[in-house]
């Protein structure tokens, strides 16, 4: 029996029958098929306990959610207090927590950003990121990346992969063109027309495996931007809040972009919000018509306590020195483990905490997912590019979780190198 | 998972956090490295030492500048040039025992320092700590905290300048009991270096981690009549008014042997002290020990003040009050400490009769702490030291800058070890050699066993750049072309060469800048 207060199971088999049966039966039965029989259970830090007890080190994160690691205390001990006064809150209204929010955000971002626009997930906040350069420049064409991912709702499913696009009949490329990451004259041939009005990047493609930019080409591409009079917007989902070692990832292309969008981790893990960080000509619709994005729950006051905390527990600089020591070891101790597997793990893309293991095969992050799954480590494989694991450490981890990682991560790797089934796949 | 449930609230733990990353990898620094760094250190403590004694004696109002000026001196340069030529860094050979000793750094030292000695403990903690290669976090006596916590982060920027890791000396802005004792309690915190009032000892040794805390001192000086009796005086006198009697090596109870004793009051008149007849002693406790207990008021203040606060008269340039009594009992305020230049004076009929007075004075108070004897007779010395529960005893010299190691041979020091006797881990001055363990290879003693030779061995690699290495992409090892625009210490060098300048001059400094630390890198 596995009783949870407000509801209880029998087993972990009765729970995913009801998963599959009253939620999403093909999501439950890809994870069964996977061999990641995971239902996550306690969660503490960057620890997480399946409902049989296992224990996992997370470095999935959910993107970055966790970047702070589960239910962070310091947050947690915000919102809680913050429940004593707060709740969702009114968006019609001038708010308290949404102005300090507001206000802590723009004092972190880079220069040119003046105003704030919340959401209640990053793919609203995309949407808005993206209307908001639609009205500032009177054009409609966004163009994004090959592979990119921005989220899945109305306008951010368009500048993704067809994948999610096409299931739901919401691609359109005539608005929404797409060019390869890293190829500047694709982009440039894109905005030749100067009919575009913005260009939408994550400063690095996560979901695509975190391939890294080459050196100079988001600046690059702002320069193209300007040239052709397009707005940059920066999707610091998954790199900003100190993954990068810096508190936005852009700031080390020494990029001020027009737009910055921000979600995942912003909300702590604890309370839903997205935030839209936008300059004066981007915004230029909140002087016009503030009622022109509407969102009940996007800035949700408890959620800006949250992010409020987030922020401040992020900007310490203690937590930037100890990202920069994560990161040091993290890649360190990969570069030791990729030496004894030179023909398997064929690279390591790192910025910050940020990391994609590259296999040599076209599936072999998922062999070594499972393989890690089954000594004790959570990362997942990058959907759209399954050569790649995401490999995310916390930006709080100890020196003593980083280590015992790295243990599993060589264990695991070797592991995945002898998989019969793989060299099998690799021969054939 | 951590047996102890204490952990440090929000930037607090994080700091702690940060120093054990910065404990890990300086504990692989070479016997090099850490010789550059600690001269670093010392120089700059060394040449910022009368503007820390001037501010620390502004803001906690205890003490005089000059000699806080020397303890500065003392506990910079002067402690580097003390453990000169001893390293606590290479493996030590044993040959004929078949050991070698691989030393452990303690980790993360938890540095507890004074508000009556602030900047010169702040030195002296952060300086043994780096000689020994831990990471440091000082947390300051809040009377202290602005001084302290500046020469903490001027400290840090040195040491990190001369190739420390990030983060290896840290300090609290704003120290208040609650954050301390969960910094104290707290599994990150390897050992807690404890000097200041008994509280904070106790709290420290209560905390669950190991500890090194000292006891109060309250030490009786013991002039017998076989002393030089005028060298006795200006030397009691000097160490009394030393830096206002804020240490707890100055001489609180003066022991006189009656033959002596008159001449030695003269003396010390003549040396700046100036003896109160009864009614002014009387006057003299009702002010200092109203209720039976000390007036921090007191604490630091020059010996004219004090007088004049307490309604009694005496020359302006008096430097020590003494006040005399009769019987060294609990109830006598006299024989307590006083942290201030008021010395009690009791007379005695003859040395052993003063070896017993000291006795009542140390079972007073200031037991494992120090006591000094003005003699020339070695079985007086040595039955004062037998009898006398302390662990140092100096002899013919003042004990202030005697038991402290400063005109002794004793190690230099700022915290006295009171040992068993004295509640106290430490039995020694502390030093560096308290803060590093070792662990000891050791062979088979059989002859037939032979070790090979590990001369010249060491584990510890040299490091050149900076630790931890600045996340630059993996794709983009030009490194620190890409940091250009938000370095931090691009824009410190940027602000102070060019701070009013225009933008594009501005920019020009920036990129040489930014060159001149690419090749600082590369080289």
């Amino acid at each position: 029996m596995h009783d949870y207060d407000a509801f209880s199971f029998d087993s972990k088999a009765e729970m995913l029958e009801k998963s599959a049966h009253y939620w999403n039966p093909d999501k439950t039965k890809f994870w069964s098929d996977s061999g990641v029989d995971l239902v996550i259970d306690r969660r503490e830090g960057y620890l997480l306990w399946d409902m049989d007890g296992r224990r996992l080190i997370d470095v999935h994160l959910n993107g970055g959610t966790y970047n702070l690691g589960h239910r962070n205390p310091e947050v947690v001990a915000a919102v809680k207090k913050a429940m004593d006064r707060f709740d969702v809150g009114n968006h019609h209204f001038p708010s308290l927590a949404r102005t300090a929010l507001a206000e802590a955000l723009v004092e972190s971002a880079p220069a040119g950003l003046t105003k704030v626009a919340y959401a209640s997930g990053g793919g609203e906040a995309i949407d808005i990121a993206l209307k908001s350069a639609r009205h500032a420049m009177q054009k409609r064409k966004i163009v994004s990346i090959v592979k990119a991912y921005h989220g899945h709702t109305g306008l951010a499913v368009a500048t993704g992969d067809d994948r999610f696009a096409k299931l739901f009949l919401a691609d359109r490329p005539e608005e929404f063109p797409q060019v390869p990451f890293n190829d500047l004259d694709a982009m440039e041939q894109a905005l030749r027309g100067r009919d575009v009005a913005a260009v939408i990047m994550e400063t690095i493609p996560a979901t695509y495996g975190f391939p890294l930019p080459q050196p100079g080409y988001l600046e690059a591409v702002k320069a193209l931007c300007e040239k052709y009079d397009a707005l940059y917007i920066a999707d610091e989902v998954q790199t900003g809040l100190m993954r990068t070692g810096e508190l936005w990832g852009i700031t080390k292309h020494g990029i001020e972009p027009d737009i910055l969008v921000s979600g995942k981790g912003l909300s702590g893990g604890i309370y839903p919000i997205a935030a839209v960080l936008l300059s004066e000509r981007a915004g230029a619709w909140l002087h016009e018509d503030g009622f022109g994005h509407i969102s009940t729950f996007g800035g949700a006051e408890l959620g800006c306590i949250a992010a409020l905390t987030t922020l401040d527990i992020t900007r310490r600089p203690e937590v930037r020195s100890m990202v920069h020591y994560i990161a040091d070891r993290v890649g360190a101790g990969l570069r030791e483990v990729q030496a004894q597997y030179p023909d398997w793990f064929v690279g390591i893309r790192q910025n910050g905490v940020v990391l994609g293991l590259e296999f040599a095969h076209p599936e072999g992050a998922k062999y070594v997912m499972r393989q890690l799954y089954e000594l004790g480590v959570w990362a997942i494989f990058s959907t759209l590019d399954p050569r790649v694991l995401q490999y995310k450490p916390g930006i709080l981890m100890t020196p003593d979780l980083v280590e015992e990682l790295l243990d599993r991560t060589a264990l695991a790797i070797g592991r995945a190198a002898a998989d019969p089934a793989l060299s099998r796949r690799r021969a054939s | 998972m951590s047996d102890q449930t204490v952990t440090a609230p929000g930037a607090a733990g994080h700091l702690l956090e940060r120093a054990r990353w910065a404990a890990r990898a300086y504990a692989s620094y070479s016997a090099g490295d850490v010789e550059r760094i600690v001269r670093a250190v010392a120089d700059v403590a060394h040449a910022h030492a009368e503007k820390y004694a001037e501010w620390a004696v502004r803001e906690t109002g205890f003490g005089v500048v000059e000699h806080k000026v020397r303890k500065n001196q003392a506990c910079s340069r002067g402690i580097v040039d003390t453990y000169a030529g001893q390293d606590f860094v290479t493996p030590r050979v044993r040959i004929d025992d078949k050991i070698v000793e691989v030393p452990r750094p303690a980790g993360v030292v938890l540095a507890l320092t004074p508000s009556t000695n602030p900047v010169a403990t702040v030195f002296f903690k952060v300086i043994l700590a780096l000689m020994t290669r831990n990471a440091v976090v000082v947390s300051p006596h809040p009377m202290a905290k602005e001084c302290c916590h500046d020469a903490a982060q001027l400290l840090a920027r040195a040491a990190v300048e001369a190739g420390a890791p990030d983060g290896i000396v840290q300090s609290i802005a704003e120290p208040t009991i609650p954050l301390v004792e969960a910094l104290m309690g707290d599994a990150r915190t390897n050992v807690i270096l404890a000097t200041g009032g008994t509280g904070v000892v106790r709290a420290a040794y209560s905390s669950g981690n190991p500890a090194i805390g000292v006891g109060p001192g309250n030490v009786p000086v013991l002039v017998d009549a076989t002393a030089d009796v005028r060298a006795a005086a200006q030397r009691i006198v000097e160490s009394k008014a030393f830096d206002n009697s804020v240490l707890c090596t100055n001489e609180s109870v003066l022991i006189a042997e009656e033959a002596v004793a008159d001449k030695l009051v003269r003396e010390m008149e003549r040396a700046g002290a100036a003896l109160l007849g009864a009614d002014d002693a009387r006057r003299l406790r009702d002010y200092m020990f109203p209720l039976g207990r000390l007036n921090v008021d007191v604490v630091g203040k020059d010996a004219s003040w004090i007088a004049q606060q307490a309604g009694i008269r005496v020359g302006p340039r008096t430097k020590v009050l003494v006040a005399p009594f009769e019987l060294a009992v609990p109830e006598e305020p006299l024989t307590h400490e006083k942290l201030s230049p008021v010395l009690g004076l009791i007379r005695v009929p003859d040395a052993a009769a003063g070896i017993a007075t000291a006795r009542s004075i140390i079972r007073i108070a200031g037991a494992g702490h120090s006591a000094a004897i003005h003699s020339a007779d070695p079985g007086t010395v040595m039955r004062y030291a037998a009898e006398v529960p302390v662990l140092r005893v100096s002899v013919n010299v003042g004990n202030s800058t005697g038991s402290s190691g400063l005109d002794t041979n004793l190690a230099p020091t700022m915290t006295i070890g009171t040992g068993f006797v004295g509640r106290s881990a430490l039995g020694e001055n502390l030093q560096p050699k308290h803060l590093v363990d070792w662990t000891r290879i050791a062979y088979n003693a059989d002859p037939a066993e032979a070790m090979p030779a590990y001369a010249g061995l060491s584990p510890w690699a040299d490091h050149r750049t900076p630790v931890p290495a600045y996340p630059v992409p993996s794709n983009d090892q030009r490194g620190l072309d890409r940091l250009d625009h938000r370095s931090s210490a691009v824009d410190a060098v940027v602000d102070r060469l060019g701070g009013s300048a225009d933008a594009a001059f501005r920019e020009q400094v920036r990129r040489l800048v930014v060159e001149e630390l690419s090749h600082l890198i590369k080289g």
